[in-house]
């Protein structure tokens, strides 16, 4: 299965819901921007967001004289692909480089993890992991079993020690070893947590100054996640100057359109999604693929 | 917090205040604004168009256009439509009589929270007296056993983990061990799922044809966008659950998906999770939500709150405090309380109108504050804390100099100290008369028999 059929199947029920306006008649009249709307909204990319794109359509429907609804998914995912900035480096291809994985409980971090090393693994790049999860029970064991599925080294404390030390002990080994790639998980945490953010923040800030190979600090967020992914966002944002966003388990039902609305509103790029639980399911981020999955193109 | 849905209403609902009358153009801007604050809570889009139908019909009935107070009421609407959306009773557990074992099964997506809610849900049920047994039936998450095992230690509750990786046997090897080690409730925790995942959603079936649960509850991520709806729908067609636990509320998520699990599986919300510490899975009380979704706060959540961190002890304080006046170890005392209820923002934003009224002045009350207030009292003699009046301006910077704080921050506790004095003796003023409510009464009684059942001390 190619990359742009596995992303397609994986949001193929938004696209379905999309496509159901767009077939309806073919003409586009008031009823069919107000459709349109609502879907976009239901796909949670956010009410601010989407009055801003459809408005923006609109006008450009009416310059450019696009009457048929086929005409407007053209322009609407062209639309959509233009609020992700593009991602500069791909820190887990780019190697020498140290990525830090954050977000709140249950978003996917350690799953992601584990995956990216298998692929680092398969790619003959000499990886390692950072357990600097020491506060969720059984965090470090589940996180050993991946590195064992990996055959990637894990690094890691006992349950309670401090996360910023572990994060020191793993790019002290890291460079000792030669590894090219070091993937650090940490704790899950609510954002408005504000004294476990500032924990994560001197995890952060001791890694950064300790590696010398360039850090990056990825979100990883879970896709059925409504609007409250904005403030998760912004409050990490905040604290931590993230590089990017990892988006999990795109393969439910869940548009994943919030991912558009924190990559547009904080200019984060995409670096991967998952659109599945397989390791291969965790795919490089296409923003033109993607939006043209999202609104059905070609289908 | 900005943006919030109270906040959103509240905003609308202050313009419509300004004006005597409204008209049915008035009631369509509000509408909107409704409209929007909810798709921006993540009510699902359908409930939201049918919940404002709903309102927008019942605040044109004449009787609220023409009464003196037409905002009040169209406020009242809204609130009593959201009161019904989320369910009108409280909900508990219900749990066979007759049966030994009960069991719970826990299910939903990953991440969702399941293995800590079901470690909260035994403590609770530990503390009401039950024996209960977490069978650990996760058997795909790498560790996830393990997880529930450290929790289980932690909070002194039996794990049963089973052989190999076939949930169903554990979760019989379960009812078994608790029928051989007398335990009489099961608390099964399952593994996460996709509601479109056939074969997941067929071992889910299996657990609980096999176990056939008293409750099943579905565990639901508050932050749950739009999406929610094709869960709980799939999850409520396929296993059929019970009720939902409401989990990560302690974020600054509005949970307005509560609503639209509610509107639309028919499925009450059992209790709500709020945090980290195994204590922290709450009833779930729709009119308080309600109330909190539209900002008129959650009193009785505080009242609640105060009485589970109060001990005899306080009560002996308080006691005290109006005897002989508040000391600075009482405002220190009360500090810590107030972290041991979850902290300022936590409660504030409980209070009527705080919320709005922190957003808009934020750091005025914030938690470092606290602590600074914390530091200053700590430098201060036993002597200087039982009686401030003593504090002169030479104590004054030696107090400043040992806390690190400047001078101006020490006057400033001293005058709040004695603000909250003269508040106190307000207080002892209304007390008097009688005495009203329970822990008066207790406090009261408590006194009396100190004093020998003789005069009032006051």
């Amino acid at each position: 299965m190619g990359l742009l059929d596995s992303l397609k199947n994986g949001l193929k029920r938004s696209r379905e819901a999309i496509n159901e306006i767009f077939y309806m008649g073919g003409q586009v009249d008031e009823e069919f921007w107000e459709d349109l709307e609502d879907t976009l909204v239901m796909g949670d990319m956010g009410a601010e967001l989407v009055m801003r794109v459809v408005d923006d359509l609109r006008e450009q429907a009416a310059r450019q004289n696009l009457t048929r609804a086929e005409q407007i998914r053209d322009a609407l995912a062209e639309r959509l692909a233009a609020e992700f900035p593009e991602a500069a480096r791909d820190p887990f291809t780019d190697v020498p480089s140290c990525v830090l994985f954050v977000g709140i409980n249950g978003a996917g971090k350690t799953t992601t993890v584990g995956k990216l090393a298998g692929r680092a693994k398969a790619a003959g790049v000499p990886c390692l992991i950072g357990g600097a999860d020491t506060f969720r029970a059984a965090a470090i064991e589940q996180l050993e079993v991946w590195g064992e599925r990996a055959g990637v080294d894990v690094v890691t404390r006992e349950r309670g020690a401090d996360p910023a030390s572990v994060c020191y002990d793993v790019v002290e080994e890291a460079e000792r070893r030669g590894a090219e790639l070091v993937l650090v998980d940490t704790a899950g945490r609510l954002h408005t947590s504000a004294d476990l953010m500032r924990e994560l923040a001197k995890v952060v800030n001791v890694t950064r100054k300790r590696s010398s190979a360039p850090v990056s600090v990825v979100l990883v967020i879970d896709a059925t996640t409504g609007q409250n992914g904005l403030n998760q966002a912004r409050e990490f944002n905040e604290a931590l100057e993230l590089d990017g966003l990892i988006v999990t388990k795109l393969d439910g039902t869940a548009k994943g359109g919030i991912a558009l609305a924190i990559s547009s509103q904080l200019g984060l790029p995409i670096y991967r999604i998952g659109v599945g639980e397989s390791l291969d399911d965790l795919q490089t981020f296409d923003a033109l693929d993607f939006c043209r999955a999202l609104v059905g193109e070609g289908m | 917090m900005f943006n919030s849905l109270s906040d959103r209403l509240q905003d609308t609902f202050e313009r419509l205040r300004c004006k005597g009358r409204l008209t049915e153009d008035d009631i369509n801007v509000a509408m909107r604004e409704i409209r929007m604050a909810l798709l921006e809570a993540d009510v699902n889009y359908r409930v939201v168009k049918e919940f404002v139908g709903r309102c927008k019909e019942k605040c044109l009935a004449a009787d609220v256009l023409d009464s003196l107070t037409p905002a009040q009421n169209v406020v009242r609407v809204v609130l009593d439509e959201l009161t019904v959306l989320l369910g009108s009773t409280d909900s508990k557990l219900t749990l066979a009589q007759n049966r030994t074992p009960n069991v719970i099964m826990l299910v939903g997506l990953q991440g969702s929270g399941k293995t800590t809610a079901a470690a909260k849900l035994a403590y609770l049920l530990k503390r009401e007296g039950h024996s209960p047994l977490l069978a650990a039936c996760d058997t795909h998450r790498p560790a996830a056993a393990d997880q529930l095992a450290t929790l289980g230690g932690e909070i002194g509750v039996a794990v049963f983990r089973g052989e190999g990786k076939d949930a169903v046997a554990v979760a019989s090897g379960a009812i078994q061990e608790a029928v051989d080690h007398l335990n009489d409730i099961v608390i099964v925790d399952t593994a996460g799922r996709l509601q479109i995942d056939e074969e997941m959603m067929e071992e889910a079936v299996a657990i609980k044809r096999a176990v056939r649960p008293d409750q099943v509850l579905m565990v639901v991520d508050a932050m749950t966008g739009q999406d929610i709806v094709n869960v709980v729908t799939e999850f409520a067609n396929r296993v059929d659950f019970d009720g939902v636990i409401m989990s990560k509320l302690d974020g600054d998520a509005r949970g307005g998906g509560a609503l639209s699990v509610r509107e639309v599986t028919g499925k009450p919300i059992k209790f709500v999770s709020m945090g980290e510490k195994p204590d922290s899975l709450e009833v779930f009380h729709p009119d308080r939500m309600a109330k909190r979704i539209l900002g008129m706060g959650d009193v009785v959540g505080i009242i609640e709150q105060a009485q589970k961190v109060a001990d005899e002890q306080q009560v002996a304080d308080a006691e005290r405090m109006l005897r002989e006046g508040f000391t600075m170890d009482d405002l220190l005392s009360q500090m810590q309380q107030i972290r041991k209820m979850g902290g300022l923002q936590k409660l504030m934003g409980m209070i009527p109108g705080m919320e709005r009224a922190m957003a808009q002045a934020p750091g005025a009350m914030d938690e470092s504050q606290m602590t600074r207030m914390e530091a200053i009292i700590h430098s201060m003699t036993k002597e200087e804390r039982a009686r401030p009046k003593i504090i002169n301006g030479q104590r004054r910077r030696r107090i400043a100099q040992g806390s690190g704080r400047s001078v101006q921050e020490v006057n400033q506790l001293i005058k709040q100290w004695g603000e909250m004095n003269k508040m106190m003796g307000k207080v002892k003023g209304m007390m008097q008369p009688g005495m009203g409510g329970k822990k008066g009464r207790r406090a009261m009684q408590q006194m009396m028999r100190n004093m020998g059942g003789g005069r009032m001390p006051f």
